[in-house]
């Protein structure tokens, strides 16, 4: 008991140290915010802002934690007196509150307060001071780079899922008993670290209408001898080279979900499906797959939801023209032009993701039973 | 295991083959890219990366020297076509009209016709006789050479230099780390209260954080700024760094949770039993234990907030002195630059050389945390 009390009034003092320290801190920096040349260097230099803000944000974190923890346990419900007993229990009632006050705050204010405030400064004109109902809606409809966006948004939702999925399994499949397989899971998983921009300026290079510049080019002029043409300009299969991009960055993910799914095959179903004597084949597609759908499912599902919200993509090889418009980058033709139809667009795109978001609630609670 | 019915070295065979094909076509891409970025901007448009390591045949133009000697009642011009153009290498073909300028092969004394010949050796020297004294502009040579595979850093100078990138690689940098701390501490302990403490709508403020999981970005773009402008803070680093904690939030508080739920109770309990609160099982030992999650969230947000160029194009303000790698390759290099590959490929190497680093030295956690947010 005596060998307790002294590791804890140790790491009391610890705890103590290091609060005063951040308090100090923080002071100091306070106290250098208020002094008008500090805060002109401030202004010209955001290396020093982001030094500041992570000392302020980090120290702020643990001040808020720490003090509210001590003023509920010792002034608010002090655990001592007549209603020690109580005191203890209410604060433990309203400590998760506590703990969760800053990250829902925070969620709330960038996350659930913009669906409610897109739609309604959907429902304004340019301006933001005449109410127009569905006008920008309306307006919408009619617009046919609009239709554009939208069927185009259907392909990319449907195609790209799909063979993301697709080369994953193929890849984590062919990959799962080879010795050099982590070196090529690897390799296949690289392009996830890539920025979207990135990698479209990787397959503008691939692409690159000149023989001598573009692989594609190149192959068609050494294959079958004919000119080069700009595989962008291809009306509506220009889409599909697009597509091929996010597939390029998004098997990795799949890949290296599914991987870890067929590894958790109990080995009995497949030697009883090899011992009934079932090919490679089958025993992939009768016993492996099934047992991990609901992965595959998963997957599916998360990289739907990113296809609908990626935009760098168009932007960056093809600014939405030649027909590969898509929701996102439609939208942002509006943005800080017309923020009524930037916003009524972002609704559309919410309201393609509800059914996703609906069915993923469903799945989590399910798990947590 | 799945060649029990001895077909394996055949099955074996296709597998090896189609994985190194597979391998091979998610690697060329990035692989010519990098080849690009290091050759200079004549080599890349006289030959495909894939050629880079060969000689390349290309065309060049010069003109004689307008000094001449007299020798009879011809005069002669010599000197080095390579010293006069910016052609290096071994010369395989010259000509003086600009539709035929392979006309002549090495070696061979070309007839120009009015008396004047011109002869060119492989090694740039050439000869060229003429009945007239040479004007002020020297006769025009076209011709062709094979130049080596040469590698070279300038495309990065220049990129970091005159394009401006090292400006933005420092800002990407700014916006990056501390978007990256922040929402690790207020997540961790959200996380912690919806893992291991009892309290009412739990279930819900969960099913709330998975919503939220889902809710594209697009919807918070108009509404923000607004709010941004409304406090002060307008387009600026302060901004972007609060959107960044708001839209990070709930994949860490997801991550976190799912990780924190499977620590032993054992511990967690016998730790209560002791005495301790809940802020010091939380700081003492489940923050400690998750440090796996808490390094793969790291890994994830970091990547997102290096790689976004959404965000950045919203809630920083236009102009170099605030503008990251993503949207100076995006809206100012394709733009100004749009030709000049080398220059491209360099700028693209440099934007993505961090993040390549970070993913093949922590690819651990980065998996780890794939699998925590996906599979359960």
């Amino acid at each position: 008991m005596a060998v307790q009390e002294d590791t804890q009034g140790a790491s009391f003092i610890q705890g103590q140290a290091v609060i005063w320290l951040i308090g100090g801190l923080l002071l100091v920096a306070a106290i250098a915010l208020l002094l008008p040349d500090v805060r002109g260097m401030l202004g010209n230099s955001p290396i020093l802002q982001g030094v500041l803000t992570i000392v302020l944000g980090v120290g702020g974190c643990i001040g808020y934690f720490w003090a509210s923890n001590i003023v509920l346990d010792k002034v608010i419900f002090p655990a001592k007196g007549a209603n020690a007993g109580k005191n203890i229990n209410r604060a433990n009632m309203v400590r998760p509150w506590l703990f969760i006050f800053p990250a829902f705050a925070a969620l709330g204010l960038y996350l659930a307060y913009p669906v409610v405030g897109s739609f309604i400064r959907s429902l304004y004109d340019r301006s933001g001071d005449t109410f127009i109902g569905f006008g920008n809606y309306a307006w919408l409809m009619q617009d046919s780079e609009f239709q554009q966006a939208v069927f185009n948004n259907i392909l990319w939702a449907l195609v790209v899922p799909a063979g993301s999925t697709f080369f994953g399994l193929v890849a984590a499949q062919l990959t799962d008993r080879l010795s050099w397989g982590n070196i090529a899971k690897s390799l296949i998983f690289m392009p996830m670290a890539i920025s979207f921009v990135g990698a479209s300026l990787i397959w503008k290079f691939v692409y690159a209408n000149d023989a001598d510049i573009g692989i594609v080019n190149a192959f068609r002029e050494w294959v079958f001898g004919a000119d080069s043409v700009d595989p962008l300009q291809v009306s509506f299969w220009n889409n599909f080279f697009l597509m091929f991009i996010l597939i390029w960055i998004q098997t990795g993910f799949a890949m290296v979900i599914l991987s870890a799914a067929l590894r958790g095959i109990p080995e009995e179903t497949v030697e009883a499906a090899i011992v009934d004597g079932a090919s490679p084949l089958q025993v992939f597609f009768k016993i492996k797959v099934p047992q991990i759908m609901g992965t595959i499912v998963v997957v599916w599902t998360t990289i739907t939801i990113l296809v609908l919200k990626v935009f760098d993509i168009v932007y960056t090889m093809t600014g939405g023209n030649f027909g590969t418009q898509i929701l996102p980058s439609y939208m942002f033709e509006f943005m800080f032009r017309d923020d009524g139809r930037a916003t009524a667009v972002a609704f559309v795109i919410m309201l393609i993701v509800t059914p996703v978001m609906v069915w993923n609630i469903i799945q989590a609670r399910k798990e947590m039973r | 295991m799945d060649n029990i019915a001895g077909r394996k070295s055949s099955l074996n065979w296709a597998v090896n083959l189609s994985v190194i094909f597979l391998v091979l076509l998610w690697i060329i891409p990035t692989v010519g890219l990098l080849v690009s970025s290091f050759r200079d901007r004549d080599q890349i448009s006289a030959s495909g990366w894939w050629l880079a390591p060969f000689s390349a045949e290309q065309a060049y133009r010069a003109r004689t020297s307008t000094e001449a000697t007299p020798e009879g009642d011809i005069f002669v011009v010599t000197g080095n076509v390579f010293e006069e153009s910016e052609a290096t290498g071994t010369l395989s073909a010259f000509g003086v009209r600009s539709i035929a300028p392979g006309e002549f092969t090495v070696g061979t004394v070309a007839d120009l016709g009015d008396g004047e010949s011109l002869s060119i050796a492989e090694n740039g020297d050439y000869e060229f006789r003429t009945p007239e004294e040479p004007g002020r502009r020297g006769q025009r040579i076209y011709f062709t050479a094979e130049t080596p595979p040469e590698f070279t850093l300038e495309n990065y100078e220049t990129v970091l230099g005159a394009g401006g990138m090292a400006q933005a690689f420092i800002n990407t940098l700014t916006v990056t780390i501390p978007a990256t701390i922040i929402p690790i501490l207020i997540a961790a302990f959200a996380a912690y209260a919806l893992a291991w403490m009892q309290f009412p709508m739990r279930g819900l403020l969960i099913a709330l954080v998975v919503g939220l999981l889902v809710v594209p970005l697009q919807l918070a773009l108009v509404p923000l700024l607004r709010l941004h402008t409304e406090w002060g803070i307008g387009r600026s680093f302060l901004g972007v760094w609060m959107a960044h904690t708001g839209f990070g939030l709930p994949l860490a508080i997801y991550l976190l949770r799912n990780y924190m739920v499977g620590l032993p109770r054992d511990i967690i309990e016998s730790a209560k039993v002791d005495g301790a609160t809940d802020f010091q099982v939380f700081t003492k030992i489940v923050l400690p234990l998750s440090f796996p999650a808490l390094a793969s969230f790291a890994i994830f947000q970091f990547l997102w907030t290096w790689n976004d160029l959404l965000v950045a194009k919203v809630f920083l303000p236009d102009g170099d002195q605030a503008m990251v790698m993503t949207r100076k390759i995006a809206d100012d290099l394709l733009g100004s630059r749009g030709g000049d590959w080398g220059i491209l490929a360099s700028a693209a190497f440099v934007s993505i050389a961090v993040p390549l680093l970070v993913f093949f030295t922590m690819q651990r956690y980065l998996v780890r945390g794939l699998l925590a947010g996906s599979v359960k």
